[in-house]
């Protein structure tokens, strides 16, 4: 499957093939831009590793041909935390679905958030539970309908890019799997970034989302994504054209100190020699 | 255990400082954890003792992640290790089931106040010895070590690092709030110089578990791990568990045939005449070898099993005792907890007393003594009757 002339393939893990997911789920568009970022990076597999959450999600690790740990429903981020610090010089990228990432995983988004450790997080936000079959969960649009909101969902929704800033997240965008461009572009970023870094990618979810909410098929739900982030054009954005929820783009890209570089620090403070795994 | 105070290179140590010192001399460089009373100091310790040894101290926004962080730190080659209470350690149990899929070495220690809830946090309690076994959700191998001195928090440590790293899986040091905060006079020796961690070389085709060795992201060939069951090439197969049920069967037979696992099983204190034999471990041994004293002063020919090992349970251990003595006492700080494996062990052979309290207080040897000849005096007068 040769993509934008790169041979993806070797960034697929491809005896595990097909994936779990359903037709038309958005989930496969992501896996391409991963594999078609560590195609252009022409990065070592044995010195990244994928790390998943519990959820539709979460499985991605087991479709890139890299180190891949697949970890409980919530914790990926605090897993990949202890890894990192562990590790400094490995790569490590973090797969979550909305559910995981923001509900049951929440605090350890905002403290991953707030040490600024330099993890890759891609969070995939189909704005439901795939995996248990379609609940609400916490990006939910007001109004939807979901197994456990029938009638329509009367709880507010997260937005994670505000949350994400608010954080201390150093790097933060969006995208979404209408812009097949765009996501091995922002993936590249976010893992050249030193820093944490969230790219949150819209995605469909023809079979829980999509059919509750009468949207149609996977490509109905693709021209709808379109049109719900109204095609705003990839550049930097400044604070005010940032009012509308679902605006993509990269909404911040700031060099911080980061969390290793600041524990090494540390250690040589103290006579210490960090990172000589 | 009670080496004189003021003998040379002795020091006075708290059985939590003596955890972290242990764990420092096992090669442990990572530790990730969460503040929690009787816990903390093997917190503030590490977090002192790390960052000059280039080792990481992380302290967590909580104890779910404390375990992941543990987790994942293995997983990037290091020897990792958390610490907690009751509390924190009911959070960690999903994670440590976690632990034992994915068989990976780490130590967690439970530093054990009364429960449930936030309990006693400051008091004396075993009440988590039976959380310690079954707290995780399905089957899976458990190896829990207990430690009734300073001296032993050190010993017990060291030693649930290198069965850890032996078997490939998660070791709990059940301790408590006395234990931990307790100072005695003890010479350890100093910290070595900080180590590197070294790992077999492997190759893409080979086994990454099951029986194969552990060997961390980015120390060989790509690998994948999983918390779903799985092959030993680390690939999910979530239509057959035989794989994985094989593994933790292996495991288990593992430990429980493990030489060095046998000899710390138990230790006996002059068991070989005895009549009565009371059954303890953590801090209610300490009291039992001096009831032991108490009773064999009055006459009473009693002596003690003192379990370093709670689990797996030493069964052979137990039935073989409860063929010499006319009946066993179980002191604990809890319900009666681990009356419940040994009566299963010995198998209605011998009565089974147990002597319990979960209030916070600890089980004097006069108590356990006084309990131990009434018990006896009873059976007497039945025999008589
Ligand atoms: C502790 C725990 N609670 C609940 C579950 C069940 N569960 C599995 S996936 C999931 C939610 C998945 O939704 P999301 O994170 O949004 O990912 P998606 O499947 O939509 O990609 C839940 C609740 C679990 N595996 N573990
Ligand atoms: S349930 Fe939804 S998110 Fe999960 S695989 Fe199917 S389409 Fe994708």
């Amino acid at each position: 499957m040769p993509k934008l002339g790169l041979n993806i393939d070797k960034y697929l893990r491809t005896q595990v093939l097909p994936t779990v997911w359903c037709p038309g789920c958005g989930n496969g568009n992501i896996v391409e831009g991963l594999a078609t970022a560590f195609s252009r990076m022409e990065v070592d597999p044995t010195r990244v590793v994928v790390v998943g959450g519990i959820g539709c999600s979460g499985r991605t690790p087991f479709y890139v041909q890299t180190n891949a740990m697949h970890t409980t429903h919530g914790r990926a981020l605090a897993y990949a935390t202890g890894l990192k610090m562990a590790q400094p010089d490995l790569t490590v990228v973090v797969t979550a679905g909305d559910g995981d990432a923001l509900a049951i995983g929440g605090n350890h988004f905002i403290h991953a958030a707030r040490r600024n450790i330099d993890l890759t997080v891609l969070l995939y936000n189909n704005g439901i539970y795939g995996m248990t079959g379609g609940q609400r969960g916490p990006t939910t649009p007001f109004g939807s309908r979901t197994t456990t909101s029938l009638a329509g969902n009367i709880e507010r929704t997260f937005d994670t890019v505000e949350i994400a800033m608010a954080a201390g997240a150093t790097y933060v965008a969006r995208t979404t799997t209408f812009d097949m461009q765009e996501i091995p572009l922002r993936i590249q970023e976010a893992m050249a970034h030193p820093g944490f870094a969230v790219v949150e990618i819209l995605t469909q979810c023809p079979t829980y989302y999509g059919s509750l909410n009468q949207l149609g098929d996977a490509s109905d739900m693709l021209i709808w994504q379109r049109d719900l982030t109204d095609g705003v054009p990839v550049k930097m954005l400044n604070r005010e054209e940032l009012l509308g929820p679902l605006r993509t783009g990269v909404f911040r890209n700031e060099k911080v100190t980061e969390f290793t570089q600041a524990y090494s620090d540390l250690c040589s403070q103290v006579g210490g020699n960090y990172g000589h795994n | 255990m009670n080496p004189e105070p003021n003998k040379n290179n002795q020091k006075l140590v708290m059985g939590n400082e003596a955890v972290a010192m242990g764990a420092i001399a096992a090669g442990c460089d990572f530790f990730a954890g969460y503040p929690i009373t009787p816990a903390t100091e093997i917190l503030e310790e590490m977090s002192k003792m790390l960052p000059p040894r280039g080792g990481v101290f992380l302290q967590m926004e909580d104890e779910l992640s404390a375990i992941a962080a543990v987790i994942g730190a293995a997983w990037g080659g290091s020897i990792s290790m958390t610490a907690t209470s009751g509390p924190g350690f009911s959070l960690m149990q999903e994670n440590l089931g976690y632990a034992s899929i994915t068989q990976t070495p780490c130590v967690v220690v439970d530093c054990q106040r009364g429960g449930p809830s936030t309990g006693l946090p400051k008091l004396a309690s075993q009440g988590d010895v039976m959380q310690a076994r079954f707290g995780s959700h399905g089957d899976r191998p458990t190896l829990v070590i207990t430690a009734s001195s300073v001296n032993d928090c050190y010993e017990s440590t060291v030693f649930a690092f290198k069965m850890s790293q032996k078997h490939r899986m998660p070791v709990i040091l059940l301790i408590d709030g006395v234990i931990g905060h307790i100072r005695e006079p003890v010479e350890l020796p100093p910290a070595p110089p900080p180590r590197k961690a070294t790992f077999p070389k492997i190759d893409a085709d080979s086994p990454r578990f099951g029986d194969a060795p552990f060997v961390p992201f980015g120390h060989g060939p790509v690998t994948v791990v999983t918390g779903l069951a799985h092959q030993s090439n680390g690939l999910a197969e979530t239509q057959k568990g035989s794989h994985t049920e094989q593994m933790i069967r292996t495991t288990i037979e593992n430990i429980c045939r493990d030489p060095e696992i046998i000899d710390s099983w138990a230790l006996k204190y002059q068991l070989d005449d005895a009549d009565v034999a009371i059954v303890a471990y953590g801090i209610t041994a300490r009291s039992a070898r001096e009831a032991a004293d108490l009773l064999r002063a009055d006459g009473i020919k009693a002596g003690l099993l003192d379990l370093k090992i709670l689990w797996p349970f030493p069964n052979e251990i137990l039935r073989e005792l409860a063929g010499k003595v006319a009946a066993i006492i179980v002191p604990e700080l809890n319900l009666g907890q681990m009356v419940l494996p040994l009566k299963a062990a010995v198998g209605g052979r011998v009565v089974v007393h147990s002597l319990n309290r979960a209030d916070g207080t600890l089980l004097t040897p006069n108590d356990i003594a006084e309990f131990a000849a009434k018990q006896l005096n009873s059976i007497e007068e039945r025999t008589h009757a």
